[in-house]
């Protein structure tokens, strides 16, 4: 479901110097549908990086990265939307979201996207909030006010909401108190139940232990200093 | 005779003016830009119809002209006056009997026939002009056919007076194809712009021509919800009695006492002298 | 599952669009392809020929070189540089439009809120008086403008209602394609947030296509699909939104960038 086959990426700063920052170098891994795998590494070994390559976030410089029958390497911004749209979910750290819309709207927008139904979209994005103890109060209210955690609680709704053939997640457990983290794995091995193939960085050891089916060390993709 | 030219214009002139009329009545609605001249009376005063009244008379010509439907104000008169003068042509103050009437703001009465000419005293030819005032964007708006504008103004009409206010200068469509300004008449004269007379419209200060042929198909521009309606004041002429004519309102006395009369001078006096007396009226 | 997205038929295609102003480079050698319901921005510093650009795709400037095909509802391609000026306008009134960063550009500004939000109905032909105010009140209610509004003229609105009015006035026949030149420019930030989830909401709704020139990065993060970046009339880079903003390739957008102040 999820391949990348000999990627490199470096940063070129024009602006300072056109220093140039290699980050990974033929860079390699396949992840199938129901499997769930790690991405470890020193801080700065290029995680973050690789996810957001694998959502097109950031460039290939080279190799193949398939997620799904698409390249994200060479395919055109509209394919990347529509992977995005229709199979691929991304999980991040940070919520980003335009203010005034309603929580409940942030949560459920990935399915209308998709043209669900508006109540069917409703009732699965009240479900997910509910399960993430988000209080029924906040639903209506955007979520640019709510807490770091909440926000973070409010992204994952939003990430799950849709059930994603491939789905990335950038350290979904991260600063959440022990019932929601459980809520969050449960989430996870329903995912993976279901058949979806998942790429995700855990500092949480507890939890990639108990979700995970394997590990990449990034740091195998580091650039050898010439 | 005088001094002057026939008609006061020199013939090149004449010439000239009667292209612009041939044209106006070759493309009817279309406004056509024409050299108008200086004449010895100031614009406003109907400086275009007096130039297109001089560039089709003709010596056996019996010319007429009225102001809102009278032939005795002084703008009436001194127009009477000047072509008495520079064109020597019998003047009637009778409809039926002139073959050219210059008019400011009115349709005669007594329905006009072919062989007359009825000419229009115009202030401003542009019925697109209040809502768009750039000249070269009204001119394209005419070309393309673009007149969503004008049901704008409607609009606007409808929704400030719950009907259309428009009671003079109603735009209409000619000939299906140019939105055109009838000159200030009352929308109760629109109707008659359908007509066996021919009707040119002379714009001095605006340097337009334009015209409606005889039998011109002339629609005045409406909604389906809010139709067009020739309306009037309610009631009769004190005067003669009619109740199917355009009313004036006079301001009787300092007590706000006032009649209603009909706004055509010759009409009226017709209907007295047939015998037909109004409220207020005495047997003349 | 159908992607509403999904549209394989492209609606705009520019080719090679240039032009100049005598010596000096408008905007040169543009080309891109534009798909149904994509919204695409185009930033660049003033000068940079974005507005060119836009205004020669929009045919508000005649360019030296280039095609801008647009695919009418039959489906066929046509070069709207090439058509007849009545078919252009017609284009501009039925499906185009354009929103323009000052709103007494695209506004009657004595004429009342309704009479600006019906012209274009009225200039399609619509004579039914209640139905074209029906409509009219429908649109304002969408943009957020309250129905006892409608008989106001623009100049007693905000600066934000105008720009909602002028939204409002030209997507009411349902325009396939719209240009917005710089809409939130000169807005308060509250008001601008409340006009770009609007916008927001309304091309998503109506499956809109957009090209949208600014020099603010959020709003092309906000309303954009794609992003092409320009410089001195040319187009530097190009991709999408969120990739050319997050990982920029060329000097001049990680400048661009790098530049926008963090709050």
């Amino acid at each position: 479901m999820i391949e990348l086959r000999d990627v490199s990426k470096q940063f070129v700063l024009h602006n300072q110097g056109s220093t140039v920052i290699p980050v990974l170098q033929g860079a390699a891994l396949q992840v199938s549908p129901g499997e769930c795998v790690a991405l470890t590494g020193n801080s700065g070994a290029g995680k973050s990086t690789l996810m957001r390559m694998v959502y097109g976030n950031y460039l290939a410089d080279r190799g193949a990265i398939v997620v799904d029958g698409v390249d994200l390497a060479t395919a055109a911004p509209r394919d990347i939307l529509a992977l995005r749209r229709q199979s691929l979910g991304y999980v991040s750290q940070f919520l980003r979201v335009v203010p005034r819309v309603p929580t409940l709207e942030v949560v459920a927008e990935p399915l209308l996207m998709l043209r669900v139904e508006r109540e069917a979209a409703m009732a699965r994005a009240e479900q997910l909030l509910g399960l993430l103890n988000i209080p029924e109060r906040l639903w209506a209210l955007s979520p640019t006010t709510f807490s770091g955690g909440e926000q973070q609680r409010v992204n994952i709704a939003r990430g799950f909401a849709y059930n994603y053939p491939a789905l990335l997640l950038d350290e979904p457990t991260a600063s959440l108190d022990p019932i929601n983290r459980a809520v969050v794995l449960s989430l996870i091995e329903e995912a993976k139940a279901r058949g979806a193939a998942i790429l995700g960085i855990f500092h949480d050891a507890e939890a990639r232990a108990r979700v995970c089916d394997r590990s990449i060390d990034v740091s195998d993709f580091t650039p050898k200093a010439a | 005779m005088t001094d002057y030219n026939f008609a006061y214009l020199d013939e090149q002139t004449k010439r000239m003016i009667r292209r612009a009329i041939l044209k106006g009545l070759a493309v009817p609605g279309y406004q056509v830009p024409f050299a108008s001249r200086e004449m010895p009376m100031p614009y406003g005063w109907g400086t275009g119809g007096v130039q297109v009244s001089a560039a089709v008379m003709t010596p056996e010509d019996r010319f007429k002209v009225i102001d809102q439907g009278s032939d005795d104000t002084t703008n009436a008169v001194s127009i009477r006056r000047f072509f008495e003068r520079t064109a020597g042509v019998a003047v009637t103050e009778e409809t039926r009997e002139a073959t050219v009437i210059q008019t400011r703001h009115r349709i005669p009465e007594t329905p006009l026939e072919a062989g007359q000419i009825l000419v229009y005293q115009v202030p401003i030819p542009e019925p697109l002009r209040f809502l768009e005032p750039s000249e070269v964007e009204t001119r394209k708006m005419h070309s393309l056919e673009e007149y969503g504008l004008m049901h704008v103004k409607l609009y606007e009409d409808i929704s400030q007076h719950g009907a259309i206010a428009t009671a003079y200068a109603y735009p209409v469509m000619v000939q299906d194809r140019y939105v055109m300004d009838p000159s200030p008449i009352p929308k109760f004269d629109n109707p008659k712009l359908h007509s066996p007379a021919i009707q040119l419209f002379g714009a001095g200060r605006e340097q337009r021509i334009y015209a409606v042929p005889p039998f011109t198909k002339v629609v005045s521009l409406d909604f389906e919800d809010f139709p067009f309606e020739a309306s009037k004041a309610d009631g009769a002429c004190a005067l003669c009695g009619v109740d199917n004519s355009y009313l004036d309102e006079v301001i009787m006395d300092d007590a706000g006492n006032r009649m209603f009369v009909c706004s055509d001078t010759d009409f009226c006096t017709t209907r007295r002298a047939q015998g037909h007396v109004g409220a207020e009226g005495v047997p003349s | 599952m159908k992607d509403m997205m999904q549209d394989t038929d492209v609606l705009l295609s520019v080719r090679g669009l240039s032009k100049f102003y005598g010596v000096r480079i408008g905007c040169a050698e543009v080309s891109f392809d534009l798909f149904p319901g994509e919204v695409m921005g185009i930033v660049g510093e003033s000068g940079s020929g974005k507005s060119t650009l836009l205004n020669c795709m929009a045919g508000h400037l005649t360019p030296d070189r280039g095609e801008v095909l647009f695919a009418g509802r039959d489906g066929g391609l046509r070069d709207t540089l090439r058509m007849s000026e009545p078919e252009r306008r017609m284009l501009g009134r039925t499906d185009w439009a354009f929103v323009h960063q000052h709103a007494r550009d695209g506004l009657r500004m004595n004429v009342s809120a309704g009479g600006n939000v019906g012209e274009r109905l009225m200039a399609v032909g619509a004579r039914h008086y209640g139905a074209i105010r029906d409509s009219a009140v429908d649109w304002l209610g969408r943009v957020e403008i309250a129905e006892d509004r409608i008989d106001d003229r623009p100049t007693a609105f905000s600066g934000g209602m105008q720009q909602r009015l002028q939204i409002a006035r030209n997507l009411i026949t349902g325009p396939r394609l719209v240009f917005m030149d710089e809409p939130t420019g000169g807005l308060d930030v509250s008001v601008q947030a409340r006009l770009l989830d609007l916008l927001r909401g309304l091309v998503r709704e109506m499956g809109l296509s957009a090209v949208i020139v600014t020099h603010d990065m959020a709003v092309v993060r906000l309303l954009a699909d794609r992003l092409m970046v320009m410089k001195d009339g040319y187009v530097v880079e190009s991709g999408l939104t969120d990739q050319v903003l997050d990982d920029p390739q060329h000097g001049y957008t990680q400048l661009l960038v790098s530049s926008v102040l963090q709050v």
